[in-house]
């Protein structure tokens, strides 16, 4: 089990090595520098400000430096806010998108594993058809819209729900944490339908039918285990896709969260924030990738051997 | 052989020929299909049919709801609705198909060689590919949108080269478990080239899988490029796609709801078409490997 993870978290660094040169040397080639467009500077303070910003030193030594910091887990001060460090953005927007995400995610497994036990149980009912074709509509409705007419629908005709904010209201959550985490419900409804339908068909649940297990046992205790197996692994990448639906949420919501804080970076050209926060973005997934893989591992040790060979 | 009439030739049918037929009797696959080729004709008549141009502005008419005139009604700039998101279709389903096209070449060449050779340069090609799955790369596809300006043509070759990973995946796979047969065998005893044996036999043969792939390829391509333009990245005004006009109707859903509902309707009716396709041309392909 440790050489497992041991190899995992091994298989991280390139990864991230990657990660961190790709967007250092993309950023550098952007046209304009961070200190253009604002009021004329003097010749003296923009020097003093490159040096602060390590601007005067050559390429290679910047990326040699942003390393050691990065090493100390210091991700430099942001270009745009002068004073304020990339590190206490990323700290002020993450807790509004961990609190979205954890909301979704909630969505995701409570509805869809519901919706895919239903139609697992009583396949090729109504039962089985209505749920899997809201799936089908939930995975093919991008998010950028369903957002809109939750909005339009709940917001704004009914009235029901406060139409964006974060953290005023009490209902101002439901509506964000639906629209990012319907994508997801439909596709955990189907994965836990196919993994139900092919652990129900296995000999031990027959096994376990014979000896006389009452229906709730067989299926919550015996089947769920390792039904819920195909969901478990595809959390880890839905959790990447969580952070990037986070974007557009965020956007449509206005919530002050990293999806919102990256898309204004990207903006204002804030090149020390918006590499800080992909690099960070790329820590999270493998880092999550990772969990749902051990996890995965854990309810299943068959996958165990099957999974060293792949990533 | 004496009897005439109960000697009935025995007519086989190819791989193609069995998975069109399959693919026929899927109701909700034709449907599909015939909706997506009335959508691109419409897409690409459209704006030549109508008699509006998508830039075409009437600032005295303003926003106004679908009527005769108008059929799906105009945006605050008095443009015709219809037209535009006949336009943008144009630019939603290029984006689709040359993104797509693209990251079918990279996939396709990198998988078959990784595949082919194998060995030592199958080891590094799948490396890199391991690596770059791991990577956000949606956020990269911002960053460049960012760091080399709002370029359509760069556009396509970022959305591609995001989705390029599976295809390689899938194809090295394919032609890994070719290169075990026969016929390879046979062609290099004739003294083929490995070129023309990789491309001319091998590629040809894997192709199912990566055409199942390709369609439901397209609409999360489509979709990346939604968000991308609703963030404001990516088409800019005049011209317009989907994600570019429903982020336009957002802003102004509540006094105009129709110019949020009409380019939305228009761009997951599409996916949802594409993806129905993709479904019915998997099981009409048998094709296990595009399933996740």
């Amino acid at each position: 089990m440790w050489r497992f993870v041991a190899s995992r978290l091994l298989q991280a660094i390139p990864v991230l090595i990657t990660v961190v040169t790709l967007t250092f040397f993309l950023v550098r080639f952007a046209p304009g520098g961070p200190f253009d467009g604002e009021k004329a500077v003097l010749p003296e303070v923009k020097r003093a400000l490159e040096a602060q910003y390590r601007l005067d030193q050559s390429l290679w030594s910047q990326y040699l430096s942003y390393w050691g910091d990065l090493l100390q887990g210091d991700f430099g001060p942001s270009f745009r806010y002068p004073g304020r460090s990339v590190n206490e953005l990323i700290a002020a927007g993450l807790p509004a998108t961990t609190e979205l995400a954890v909301y979704a995610l909630l969505v995701a497994v409570v509805v869809g594993m519901g919706a895919g036990l239903a139609a697992a149980l009583r396949p090729n009912s109504w039962r089985d058809y209505l749920p899997m074709a809201l799936a089908m509509v939930g995975i093919c409705m991008p998010t950028l819209l369903l957002g809109p007419l939750l909005v339009l629908v709940f917001g704004i005709e009914l009235e029901w729900l406060p139409v964006s904010g974060w953290g005023d209201l009490p209902g101002d959550k439901i509506l964000p944490s639906l629209t990012l985490g319907a994508a997801y419900a439909a596709y955990v409804a189907r994965l836990t339908r196919g993994g139900m339908l092919e652990v129900l068909s296995q000999d031990y649940i027959r096994t376990a039918r014979a000896k006389g297990l009452p229906e709730a046992v067989i299926i919550g205790k015996h089947a769920l285990r390792g039904g819920v197996i195909p969901v478990v692994a595809f959390l880890g990448p839905a959790f990447a896709g969580l952070l990037c639906g986070s974007f557009v949420v965020e956007t449509v919501f206005q919530i002050p969260g990293l999806g919102r804080l990256f898309v204004q970076a990207a903006f204002n050209r804030d090149y020390t924030m918006i590499l800080g926060s992909t690099v960070f973005f790329a820590v999270l997934i493998v880092v999550f990738n990772l969990a749902s893989d051990l996890l995965a591992a854990w309810l299943n040790p068959r996958v165990r051997g099957a999974l060293r060979g792949q990533t | 052989m004496t009897d005439p009439v109960s000697v009935k030739q025995e007519q086989g049918t190819s791989l193609w020929q069995d998975a069109w037929w399959r693919l026929r009797r899927n109701t909700l696959a034709v449907l599909s299909a015939c909706l997506l080729l009335v959508m691109a004709l419409a897409c690409i008549a459209g704006p030549w049919l109508s008699p509006y141009g998508y830039e075409e502005q009437n600032l005295l008419l303003g926003a106004a709801p679908p009527s005769a005139v108008h059929w799906l009604g105009t945006d605050g700039f008095g443009r015709d609705l219809l037209t535009r998101i006949l336009y943008g279709g144009r630019i939603s389903l290029m984006v689709g198909l040359i993104a797509t096209g693209v990251a079918l070449c990279i996939g396709v060449t990198w998988g078959a060689v990784a595949g082919y050779f194998g060995g030592r340069i199958d080891a590094v090609l799948m490396r890199i590919v391991d690596i770059l799955y791991a990577l956000p790369f949606m956020i990269f596809v911002v960053l460049l949108m960012v760091v080399f300006g709002r370029n359509l043509l760069l556009l396509f070759f970022a959305l591609g080269a995001v989705e390029w990973l599976t295809m390689a995946r899938i194809m090295r796979g394919q032609v890994q478990a070719l290169t075990q047969q026969e016929f390879v065998e046979a062609a290099l005893s004739l003294g083929l080239s490995q070129r023309v044996i990789l491309f001319r036999h091998l590629v040809p043969n894997a192709l199912g899988p990566l055409i199942v792939y390709t369609t439901l390829t397209i609409p999360s391509v489509m979709l990346l490029e939604a968000f991308i333009s609703f963030i404001g990245l990516g088409i800019q005004p005049p011209q317009s796609s989907w994600g570019s006009l429903i982020a336009d109707g957002v802003e102004t859903m509540e006094e105009y709801p129709w110019l949020l509902i009409y380019p939305g309707l228009a761009l997951s009716v599409t996916l949802f078409a594409l993806n129905f396709l993709g479904d019915g041309l998997r099981d009409a392909l048998d094709v296990r490997a595009a399933k996740d």
